[in-house]
C-alpha cells in the first residue's frame, strides 16, 4: 500500500488533473455530438469515471480515505443507472426500432 | 345626576337599535311609542343636568373612557355640559321630542315607518354627540354623523331619482365644510397640542402666537360651518333636501343640525374673537347669505321651499350675529329659530298632509277655517319669523340687528331690508295657503281635513314656545332682564373681555326696534294687499314674471352657475381621465403585463423543441457560464 501511495505521488497532481479533464471533456464532446444514445451513455460514463479518477488521485495526495469512498459510491450507484438506463434504451428500441435521440424528438410542445 | 348623563345620547342609540333591527317586526304602535319616548326620557335628563348647571353654575365634565391615546396625547370620549350646550339639549332632545310625536302621526301610513324612526332616533344620537362633546374629535364624530343621517333621511323615499340626487348633493356639499373642519382640527392639535375646549380655549390668546393661526384655525372651522348650516356658497343643498319627508326637514334642516355651525362658532368664540379677520368674513357671508336667500325665498311657489330659503336667511342672520361680536344674540336666535322654524314647518307639513300631497302654494288657499289649529299655530310661527312683537323672532332678531348697527350702520340698513323681505315671504305663505278660496281639485278639496291630536299637540306647543320664548332675554331698554345672557356669561366670558365695539344707548336701541318692526309690518300689509285683498294669485307669479323676479324664482340661477363652473369641467376632466389615464394608461399596462407575458411565452415555447441533443447542448452551456462567472468572481 506504502509503495503504491509512493508510486502515484511519484507523478505530480497537475497531470492526473490535467488527463482527468482531457477524459472529461470527451465525455462532453461525445455527449454533445453523437447521435446514438448507447454511445452518449457511454460518454457519461467516461465523464464518471474521469471524476472518479480524479478524486482518487486528491485522495491519495491527502491521504484522506474520504475521497476513495466517494468513489465506491460513484461506482455503485454509476451501476444501478446503466441498468436503468440500458432497460430504457432496449424499450425504445422495441418501440421505435432507432435509438437515434434526434428522432426521439415527440416529447416537445 | 352625572352618573345619567351618559344614557342622554345612549337612548336614543337604542331607540336606533330596537327600530333598526325591529323594522319589519315590530308594530306600528310600538316603533312609534319606542322612538318617541326614548328622546322623552332623554329630555327629562337633559332638564335635570339644565337645572343643575343652572344652580351650581359650573360646568359638568363626565369622562366615559379613555378613547385612545397616541404618544403623550389622549383622545378621552368626555362629554363636557356647560351652559351653552344644557340649552343645546333641551333643544335637541324637546324639539325632537315634539317632531318624533308629530312623526307619528305624518308617516303612519309610510311603507318606511320603521326604518324612518330608526334614522330619526339615530340623529338624535348623534346630534347629542355634536353637541355634548367635550373636545373637537368627539364633536366631529356627531358632525359626520348628523350628515349621514341628513344624506339618509333626504333619500329616504329613494325610489325618486331627484330625491336620490338631492340626498347626494347635500352629502357632497357637506364634505367640502366637513374637511374645513378637519383641517381646523389638525392645526388645532399642531398649534395647541390638544382638542380638548378646556384646553385650548384656556390657552388662547395667552400663548404668543400672531394672528395668523387663529385666522388659518377659525377660516377653516368656518369653511365647515359654511357646509353644515348652508351658507353662502354652499347653501344649495338645503333648499334641496326638502325632498326628505316634512318631520325631517323640520327637526334636522331647520331645528338642529343646520344650527350646529353656529353652535360650533359660538362654541369657539375666543378663537373667533382672537381672529378680527374672521369675524368680517363670518358677518359679511351671513349677511349676503340672509339677503339673498331672502330674495329667493320672495318668489318660491312650493311651501317647503319657501320656509327652506327662510332657513338659510335665518341661518345668515346668525352668522350675522356670530361676525358682530353678538354670540348670545346668535345664539338666542338658534333657539327661538328651533321653535318658530320646526312649527313652520310642522305646520306645513299639516298643510301638505291636508291636500294630499300637494306642495304648491298656487294650489291651495282657503284653509283657515279647514285647518284652524294649523292656522293659528303658523299664524304665531309667521309672526314670530317677522319679528312682530311679543314673539320670540322679535328679541332675537333685534339683539342680532342692535349689534349690527353697534359694528355697521350699513350692515344693519341691510339687515332691516332682509327683516322686511322675511315679513313679506312668510305673509306671502300665510295669505296664499290660508286665505281666500281653495284652488286645489275638488278630490283634494274633499279630502281636506285638519290633522290628528298627535300631529297638532306638537304644533300648540312649538307655538306656545314661539310666542314666549323671546321672555328669557328680554333686552334691558324695555325694561327687561337679560336672563340668557346672564347664564350664557360663563361661556363668552373671555371674548367679552376682548369686545372692543361700542354699546348702544337704550335709546338707539328703541328707534332701532321700531325702525325694523316698522319695517316687517310695511312688508306685511304689502303682502295683504298683493295676496289677500283679492283673492287670487296675482299674475306675476303665474304666468310670465319680470325679469328681477325670474332672477330670484331661479335661485339666481346659482345651480346652473354651478353645474357650469364646477360639474361641467369636473365632468369634462373625469371624461378625459376615464379615456386617456384609465383606458389607455392604467388598463393599458395591466393589458400589457398579461399579453406581454404571453406572447414572451409563446416565443419561449419553441425552445422546447424536443431535440435532447439540444438540450443537453444548452445545459453544458448553462454550467460552463455559471462556473465561468464563479471563475470571474473569485
Amino acid at each position: 500500500m506504502e509503495t503504491l501511495n509512493h508510486n502515484i505521488q511519484a507523478i505530480p497532481l497537475n497531470h492526473y488533473i490535467l488527463l482527468c479533464s482531457i477524459i472529461f471533456s470527451i465525455g462532453v464532446i461525445g455527449v454533445l455530438i453523437r447521435r446514438n444514445a448507447i454511445v452518449i451513455f457511454m460518454s457519461v460514463e467516461l465523464m464518471l469515471n474521469s471524476v472518479n479518477l480524479l478524486l482518487t488521485a486528491f485522495s491519495v495526495y491527502h491521504g484522506d480515505a474520504t475521497g476513495q469512498v466517494f468513489v465506491f459510491f460513484i461506482m455503485a450507484l454509476a451501476a444501478a443507472e446503466v441498468a436503468v438506463g440500458l432497460a430504457i434504451i432496449v424499450m425504445i428500441y422495441r418501440n421505435t426500432n432507432s435509438i437515434d435521440i434526434n428522432v426521439l424528438n415527440r416529447l416537445k410542445w | 345626576m352625572n352618573n345619567y348623563i351618559w344614557l342622554i345620547p345612549i337612548l336614543p342609540l337604542a331607540g336606533f337599535a330596537i327600530n333598526g333591527i325591529g323594522r319589519n317586526t315590530l308594530s306600528k304602535g310600538v316603533i312609534g311609542f319606542l322612538g318617541s319616548f326614548l328622546v322623552l326620557v332623554s329630555f327629562g335628563i337633559s332638564v335635570g343636568v339644565f337645572l343643575q348647571v343652572k344652580s351650581t353654575g359650573t360646568p359638568i365634565n363626565v369622562t366615559i373612557y379613555d378613547w385612545f391615546a397616541l404618544g403623550d396625547f389622549h383622545f378621552p370620549f368626555a362629554f363636557l355640559i356647560d351652559q351653552l350646550s344644557s340649552i343645546m339639549l333641551l333643544i335637541v332632545t324637546g324639539v325632537g321630542f315634539l317632531i318624533h310625536l308629530y312623526s307619528v302621526g305624518y308617516m303612519k301610513d309610510d311603507a318606511g315607518f320603521g326604518k324612518f324612526f330608526a334614522y330619526l332616533n339615530l340623529f338624535v344620537f348623534f346630534m347629542l354627540l355634536l353637541v355634548m362633546g367635550s373636545n373637537y374629535v368627539i364633536m366631529f364624530i356627531g358632525w359626520e354623523g348628523v350628515g349621514l343621517c341628513s344624506y339618509l333621511l333626504i333619500g329616504f323615499w329613494y325610489t325618486n331619482p331627484a330625491y336620490a340626487d338631492a340626498a347626494k348633493k347635500a352629502f357632497i356639499m357637506n364634505r367640502i365644510g366637513d374637511l374645513g373642519f378637519i383641517f381646523g382640527v389638525f392645526l388645532l392639535i399642531k398649534y395647541f397640542g390638544s382638542t380638548s375646549f378646556a384646553e385650548i380655549f384656556s390657552h388662547a390668546g395667552t400663548q404668543q402666537y400672531s394672528a395668523v393661526p387663529y385666522v388659518l384655525i377659525t377660516m377653516l372651522l368656518f369653511v365647515g360651518a359654511v357646509g353644515k348650516s348652508a351658507q353662502l356658497p354652499l347653501f344649495t343643498w338645503l333648499p334641496d333636501a326638502m325632498a326628505g319627508p316634512t318631520p325631517v326637514s323640520a327637526l334636522i334642516h331647520a331645528a338642529t343640525m343646520v344650527t350646529a355651525g353656529v353652535y360650533m362658532v359660538a362654541r369657539s368664540n375666543i378663537l373667533f374673537t382672537l381672529a378680527p379677520v374672521t369675524m368680517h368674513v363670518v358677518a359679511g357671508i351671513g349677511l349676503a347669505t340672509a339677503v339673498v336667500a331672502a330674495i329667493i325665498a320672495l318668489t318660491q311657489t312650493d311651501i317647503k321651499k319657501v320656509l327652506a330659503y327662510s332657513t338659510v336667511s335665518q341661518l345668515g342672520y346668525m352668522f350675522l350675529g356670530l361676525g358682530v361680536g353678538a354670540y348670545t344674540g346668535a345664539f338666542f336666535h338658534v333657539l327661538t329659530h328651533a321653535f318658530f322654524k320646526a312649527l313652520l314647518f310642522l305646520g306645513a307639513g299639516s298643510v301638505i298632509h291636508a291636500c294630499s300631497g300637494e306642495q304648491d302654494m298656487r294650489n291651495m288657499g282657503g284653509l283657515k277655517s279647514k285647518l284652524r289649529i294649523t292656522f293659528i299655530t303658523m299664524l304665531i310661527g309667521t309672526l314670530a319669523i317677522s319679528g312682530i312683537p311679543p314673539f320670540a323672532g322679535f328679541f332675537s332678531k333685534d339683539e342680532i340687528l342692535a349689534h349690527t348697527f353697534a359694528a355697521s350702520p350699513a350692515m344693519y340698513a341691510i339687515g332691516v331690508i332682509t327683516a322686511m323681505f322675511t315679513s313679506f315671504y312668510m305673509f306671502r305663505l300665510l295669505y296664499l295657503t290660508f286665505y281666500g278660496k281653495f284652488r286645489g281639485t275638488h278630490e283634494q278639496e274633499h279630502h281636506l281635513h285638519e290633522s290628528p291630536p298627535n300631529m297638532t299637540v306638537p304644533l300648540i306647543v312649538l307655538a306656545l314656545l314661539s310666542l314666549v320664548g323671546g321672555f328669557i332675554n328680554i333686552p334691558e331698554s324695555l325694561g327687561g332682564h337679560q336672563w340668557l345672557a346672564e347664564y350664557l356669561a360663563p361661556v363668552f366670558q373671555k371674548s367679552a373681555a376682548l369686545f372692543t365695539g361700542s354699546q348702544l344707548t337704550g335709546s338707539t336701541e328703541i328707534v332701532l326696534m321700531v325702525v325694523s318692526v316698522s319695517g316687517a309690518v310695511v312688508a306685511l300689509v304689502y303682502a295683504y294687499v298683493r295676496y289677500a285683498k283679492n283673492g287670487h294669485v296675482p299674475v306675476s307669479d303665474t304666468g310670465k314674471r319680470s325679469p328681477l323676479a325670474n332672477l330670484s324664482y331661479h335661485k339666481f340661477y346659482l345651480d346652473e352657475i354651478y353645474d357650469t363652473i364646477i360639474r361641467k369641467p369636473l365632468d369634462w376632466l373625469s371624461e378625459f381621465a376615464y379615456n386617456n389615464i384609465e383606458k389607455l394608461g392604467i388598463d393599458g399596462i395591466v393589458n400589457g403585463f398579461g399579453k406581454g407575458s404571453l406572447d414572451a411565452s409563446r416565443g419561449l415555447r419553441l425552445l422546447q423543441s424536443g431535440n435532447v441533443g439540444f438540450y443537453i447542448f444548452m445545459m453544458v452551456v448553462g454550467i460552463v457560464s455559471i462556473l465561468m462567472y464563479l471563475v470571474i468572481k473569485f
